[in-house]
């Protein structure tokens, strides 16, 4: 299957070695991944701290960037981030049609129709949970709100890690609340913020593991830069890196 | 004539009011308020405590429940009916309270609200009240009132009556005293409560003893009764109060005079629509498959229950709820507190750092559209920014508000609000602009990236490298910045891919 990579702003300036996992195994299950470079960013920062406006440009463009994708032979577009799917699939819609464009609306319906997070293109459109990954570490999985709630990704994240060999897979316990990044929330309400995190690096700490993963760079940056600033060695690696790993 | 007015034309004197007033406003903005809860120790263990129990009982009952989407979904259509003719429906409950005996009032705001109850009370010669826990009497600070004019209300739910001895505000819609545990509650008792024995454990039952003991008292001596009501049926006429401890029932049935002050938005067209609300409200409030009192009453019944019975209908910024396309969503809240219970922010924060009597998620939404986003110095137009957008009590509402959805668009509006008022842009307005700009365009965009990355300039790990606003010193107090990586991914692409066709 022909993929177009959304590789979302902050997988591309600060976490490539995210989008470049994403690339990794999507070639080895022997698809055929394009980057169209001429995307940028989704918005959501805009749209989910009250700058609608300034987001409409943003919608516009990344439809325009992707539908021409499709129009080039790309059956889905992937993304490695529950948040900004979630952005584009149900929020791109109504940051047009509160800006009264109801076509950039229509075509922003179907770019979304076909954009898909990590996970689900694998379970869902690709039908694999075996994607022949090799993993010797101690790992807990945290299913980021955007993911779990705004997608409903499920379980499908557990039964990808699941498959990884040599993986030593432990439960995160109170694994869906949240983790307090929330975007700009993280900084304007950082003290409330901080509290969310204490509580998910103590759930994490409590089990044991090396790596804390998630499907969303974001947050865990957030996880990670908390884990990193106590120096508790316990190391962030998102899904799609592991899901890359043949060590 | 516009029919979205909440109140029928004509049935009030003057103008629709436009704002809300009584105690939907704090003194502080959010994160200000959040600060200090945050530092309290005590309250932090009794949150989580209480919040992750009533958190557990209520994903039991609900999971018993096959058809529980479906009533959801019912619920919400219910809502959204009845708020498309609130006007007509209004008009028909009012007609039916009065064909039974009872008297209608219409209060544009909470200052006409207390006036209207003040003057029954008076009239009736009596020196002080009962009262059934009652979210609009706490809307519109109905006791502080009373109160200023030598009236004495008593609360008789446990919780409140904590509250009220404590000299304390709620700080939960359901459980208003959540903030506190039961050896500050034995504390209190024993310090205010008259007559209390000196012996007191902080043993739950010994606790729930006393207060029966002073209330029993109280509820044999009162004349007069006020109530909230979870529901008035348009069609016949019936109010309806949902309660645990049966001081509701108490108060409904001994009095001379019954006073209930209601939201217009809580009526319903029909007395099917309670076979939906009453599945969906125990379940989700307190966790229980039913709650153990359900009264209802229809205007007086002659030697029967209260002689005397007044309906006072109140606006007070629901109006202007109700002129939102998203905003008159928030009115289809039936109070059951499962978004207070699951909402990480409360968990932490408690109820008092909302500043308004509605707390949590849903009062986070529905405090500024009742009040109005301001652009100014209102703390409630912090209220939007008081959540991580997680999800977690759009999950769980059973009339299932888009909570995330509504704080969206307050934080919309707050910003195109701030704008419409000031010359200057805000920091974060023009650093927001700036990064639409540089993201508007490829390019510019990879020009940015590129200077983010060690490679080409070397910036060193713990610098801020996004376009992204201030203040950005919130992250590093508690994070560590990740290290910028040695080239962006579409370089790494242009590199290693970019002549392939
Ligand atoms: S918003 Fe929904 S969950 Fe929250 S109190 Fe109201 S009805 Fe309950």
């Amino acid at each position: 299957m022909r993929i177009a990579l959304f590789v979302t702003c902050l997988g591309d300036v600060l976490f490539p070695d995210v989008a470049r996992a994403t690339v990794a195994v999507l070639e080895r299950l022997g698809h055929d991944v394009v980057f169209p470079e001429a995307q940028t960013c989704c918005g959501q920062m805009h749209t989910n701290t009250g700058y609608q406006h300034d987001a409409v440009g943003l919608v516009r463009h990344h439809v325009d960037v992707f539908e021409q994708a499709m129009a080039r032979g790309c059956e889905a577009v992937v993304a490695p981030s529950g948040s900004c799917v979630g952005s584009v699939r149900h929020q791109h819609a109504a940051v047009a049609r509160r800006s009264g464009d109801e076509a950039l609306a229509v075509r922003a319906e179907a770019v979304a129709a076909r954009t898909f997070e990590l996970s689900e293109l694998l379970v869902d459109v690709l039908g694999v949970t075996d994607v022949g990954a090799a993993y010797p570490h101690r790992v807990t999985y945290h299913p980021t709100c955007h993911s779990l709630r705004l997608l409903g990704v499920g379980d499908r994240p557990l039964q990808l890690l699941r498959a990884v060999r040599g993986i030593d897979l432990v439960e995160l316990p109170a694994a869906d609340s949240c983790c307090g990044f929330g975007g700009t929330f993280s900084v304007k309400n950082a003290d409330t913020s901080t509290a969310m995190l204490a509580d998910k690096m103590s759930a994490v700490l409590a089990t044991d593991a090396e790596v804390v993963t998630a499907g969303d760079a974001s947050c865990l940056m957030h996880i990670g830069g908390g884990l990193s600033r106590l120096r508790t060695g316990v190391r962030p690696v998102h899904l799609a890196e592991i899901l890359a790993s043949t060590a | 004539m516009s029919t979205f007015l909440g109140m029928p034309q004509g049935r009030v004197p003057g103008p629709a009011a436009d704002t809300a007033v009584g105690q939907l406003t704090g003194d502080r903005p959010f994160p200000a308020a959040a600060r200090d809860a945050l530092g309290n120790t005590q309250l932090r263990r009794n949150l989580a405590h209480a919040t992750s129990t009533i958190r557990a009982k209520r994903a039991a009952v609900v999971g018993e429940v096959p058809d529980w989407e479906a009533l959801r979904e019912a619920g919400s259509a219910i809502k959204a009916d009845t708020m498309a003719r609130l006007p007509e429906l209004l008009e028909q409950l009012e007609a039916n309270v009065t064909a039974r005996g009872g008297t209608v009032h219409w209060a544009r705001d909470a200052a006409e609200a207390n006036r209207i109850v003040l003057d029954l009370v008076r009239a009736t010669g009596e020196n002080e009240v009962v009262k059934v826990k009652s979210m609009a009497t706490q809307e519109i600070g109905l006791n502080e009132a009373l109160e200023g004019a030598g009236i004495t209300a008593h609360e008789t739910d446990l919780a409140e009556l904590i509250v009220q001895l404590g000299h304390d505000k709620p700080s939960h819609i359901l459980v208003p005293a959540i903030h506190r545990g039961r050896s500050e509650i034995r504390e209190i008792f024993a310090r205010e409560m008259p007559g209390v024995d000196p012996g007191l454990t902080d043993e739950p039952a010994v606790l729930a003893a006393a207060a029966r003991t002073h209330l029993r008292e109280v509820f044999l001596r009162a004349k007069v009764a006020v109530s909230g009501a979870n529901f008035g049926v348009a069609e016949t006429g019936t109010l309806t109060v949902v309660e645990s401890e049966g001081n509701g029932r108490m108060c409904l049935t001994l009095p001379e005079t019954l006073i209930t002050v209601m939201g217009i938005e809580k009526v319903v067209p029909t007395w099917r629509d309670l076979e939906v609300f009453l599945q969906l409200l125990p379940r989700s409030s307190t966790g229980e498959r039913m709650n153990p009192y359900t009264s209802s009453w229809a205007g007086v019944t002659p030697g029967d229950g209260p002689q005397e019975f007044h309906l006072v209908l109140l606006d007070n910024g629901r109006t202007r709820a109700l002129a939102d396309d998203l905003g008159r969503t928030a009115l289809h809240c039936i109070r059951c507190s499962a978004c207070l219970n699951v909402c990480p922010v409360y968990e932490r924060t408690g109820g008092h750092a909302y500043g308004s009597v509605y707390p949590g998620p849903i009062g986070a939404v529905l405090t500024p559209f009742l009040t109005g986003i301001t652009g100014g110095s209102d703390p409630n137009d912090s209220l939007p920014y008081a959540s991580s957008l997680c999800g977690a009590c759009y999950d769980v509402c059973p009339v299932k508000i888009n909570i995330p959805d509504l704080l969206v668009e307050l934080r919309a509006e707050h910003t195109e609000a701030h704008a419409a008022r000031h010359r200057l842009p805000t920091s974060e307005a023009a650093a927001m602009k700036a990064a639409a700009w540089v993201m508007a365009d490829p390019k510019r965009f990879a020009r940015v990236g590129r200077a983010a990355t060690r490679g080409r300039h070397g910036i060193r790990q713990g610098k801020p490298v996004l376009p992204l606003p201030p203040p950005l010193s919130g992250w590093t107090a508690s994070r560590d910045v990740p290290s910028p990586p040695a080239e962006t991914f579409r370089d790494w692409w242009a590199r290693t891919r970019g002549d392939r066709p």
